[in-house]
């Protein structure tokens, strides 16, 4: 347990050593924030044109929060690839592996360390938007409950960014490479439910259980489902648990 | 200390380390000589547990690398050819995350960094970026890293590549303080280096041990090495005879023969000219003396010769098998 802080600990501070740290902040920052205002000026109208007597309540979680984060999701798919592309590939080039791999700890020590260290960075992302929720239970009166729920379902995406990324980036010693087939493989899972409704219903239950935005939909709701963890949770494991014969067999290739 | 038997590595169709079987007792320094490509790094890399072997087994301190990795790691210090530095990370930083993978408490650890940092001196840099360090320091804050838990053993992969000739000495130096606490295997492919340094020397060629041998033996083939040929128009048996006598010659043995010219290669004590001794004990006799010209070899050809010669000796008996 204390190598894996050691190494989470070693990763989050080379993130913050690097500008890797500052433009993934700051890029969340700003594009949350463009998000946030134009989403918040749209619920403003929407707000006054509802408001009349007799009118439909207005809801901020499901009129405001829910939509700003389901579109903020889309950043991710651009941030994250910035924070793993670099996890192995760079340790392989630079032969800082050698370090890690002679030292005694075990490699599932290591991908857990790497993987925290990602997952403080990406927490440390999700932390600027709390300046934005924090306006509105300030200004407004939104349930406390479901935004609690749309972070932990954040959380659980995220991890499953990051881990495929971790994944990824273990097959190569080029950053970039190891980058864009990030992007692409991030975006696959996004988009991979748009065929669903051409296909037989099998393969419809299949792309739809695939994508991996469809499961963050309840826990914006307010709902934890053990659907959607499992899915999630097992998504995690298996891309770690991928990265760690990755690592394995290019010890035996050399 | 170190027990290696058998070991093989291939990569696919290529064997980096054919059946490599060497043993390095307590204390002791092991120099491991070959070219380039001669499987050095790929027979330390086994050794430190950065990759398994195809066949065979190491053992350090006892455990074996692929069934207790973790008690064997613990034990060894390895420096690898490229020194695994953090660029972005200051020296004591990068060696503060160095102790702490390496086991070392909390408490310990600061005292622990600020003396090896002491040892081996990059202590004035010590809040310098590794990226920004020259290759001297890298190689030495490479060493410090080695050196952290105190290992019983030491796996240094070329351990003075790239350093100027001053900090070849001090590096030398400071490995051989090393042993006695520690024990040393270290890799190179300069000669000289190996008899400054080591106890023992394995020689590796093509992924095979040629040779294991005392430095003390193996300067003794560097020195039978600088050698004269004199051809001289006397009898094998004559010649050899007195010229074996001259101060100096350590050996002499007659190369070649052919129309009653003599070829007669000459050992002699490393820096010393003998060839006016020569030449007057020829012209003594009264013999022509027709050629006489030192055979000085550069150090890659002494390194040939003596793979060749040993290829002839059991070592090869058991490639033919």
């Amino acid at each position: 347990m204390s190598n894996i802080i050691a190494i989470a600990h070693k990763e989050l501070k080379g993130y913050f050593a690097s500008p890797i740290a500052y433009v993934v902040l700051g890029l969340f920052a700003l594009m949350f924030g463009f998000f946030f205002y134009s989403l918040l000026l749209y619920f403003d109208r929407q707000a006054m044109q509802m408001a009349g007597p007799g009118g439909p309540p207005v809801n901020i979680n499901d009129q405001l929060i829910r939509p700003v984060f389901l579109n903020a999701t889309v950043i991710l798919l651009f941030v994250l690839p910035l924070v793993t592309m670099r996890t192995y590939s760079e340790e392989k080039r630079s032969g800082t592996m050698e370090l890690l791999l002679t030292a005694p700890v075990t490699d599932l020590e290591i991908i857990l360390g790497k993987f925290l260290g990602a997952m403080g960075l990406f927490a440390a992302m999700l932390a600027v938007s709390l300046v934005h929720v924090g306006v509105l239970f300030w200004k407004g009166n939104p349930e406390p409950l479901p935004v609690l729920t749309t972070y932990v379902g954040l959380l659980l995406m995220g991890g499953c960014f990051i881990s495929l990324g971790l994944l990824i980036s273990s097959f190569t010693r080029n950053q970039i490479v190891a980058g864009m087939i990030t992007f692409a493989a991030f975006l696959m899972l996004w988009v991979i439910n748009w065929i669903a409704s051409f296909v037989n219903p099998t393969a419809q239950a299949i792309l739809n259980y695939l994508s991996i935005t469809d499961h963050l939909d309840d826990f914006t709701r307010g709902v934890i489902d053990t659907r959607h963890l499992v899915y999630y949770i097992s998504f995690i494991t298996f891309s770690l648990f991928l990265t760690a014969r990755s690592v394995d067999t290019e010890r035996w290739r050399g | 200390m170190i027990e290696v038997e058998h070991l093989t590595k291939r990569y696919g169709h290529f064997t980096a380390v054919n059946d490599v079987s060497f043993k390095v007792e307590k204390g002791e320094i092991l120099g491991f000589l070959g070219p380039n490509g001669a499987g050095k790094t790929t027979t330390m890399r086994i050794l430190t547990g950065y990759m398994p072997a195809t066949e065979g087994r190491a053992r350090v301190a006892g455990f074996d690398v692929v069934d207790e990795p973790i008690e064997a790691k613990r034990r060894t210090g390895y420096l690898p050819e490229t020194p695994p530095l953090y660029t972005d990370m200051t020296v004591r930083d990068y060696l503060m995350f160095c102790a702490r993978i390496k086991g070392l408490g909390r408490g310990e650890r600061g005292a622990r960094v600020k003396a090896v940092m002491e040892r081996v001196r990059v202590a004035d840099m010590a809040d310098r970026h590794c990226g920004k360090l020259s290759k001297g320091y890298r190689q030495r804050v490479g060493l410090a890293q080695a050196l952290l838990a105190n290992p019983d053993v030491l796996v240094l992969d070329e351990p003075t590549a790239g350093l100027d000739p001053k900090q070849i000495i001090e590096t030398r130096k400071l490995i051989k303080e090393l042993a006695g606490d520690h024990t040393v295997v270290l890799s190179t492919h300069i000669l000289p280096e190996v008899s400054q340094t080591c106890q023992r020397v394995v020689i590796i060629n093509k992924g095979r041990v040629v040779a294991e041998d005392t430095p003390d033996n193996l300067t003794s083939r560097l020195r039978g090495s600088e050698s004269q040929l004199v051809q001289v128009d006397a009898r094998g048996e004559d010649a050899v005879a007195i010229l074996g006598t001259v101060d100096g010659v350590t050996g002499a043995t007659v190369t070649d023969v052919k129309d009653g010219l003599t070829t007669i290669e000459i050992a002699s004590v490393a820096g010393r000219d003998i060839r006016r001794d020569l030449a007057a004990a020829v012209v003594q006799r009264g013999w022509g003396l027709l050629e006489l010209r030192p055979v000085r070899m550069s150090l890659e050809d002494v390194f040939l010769t003596l793979t060749t010669v040993e290829a002839d000796t059991p070592a090869a008996g058991t490639e033919a098998a």
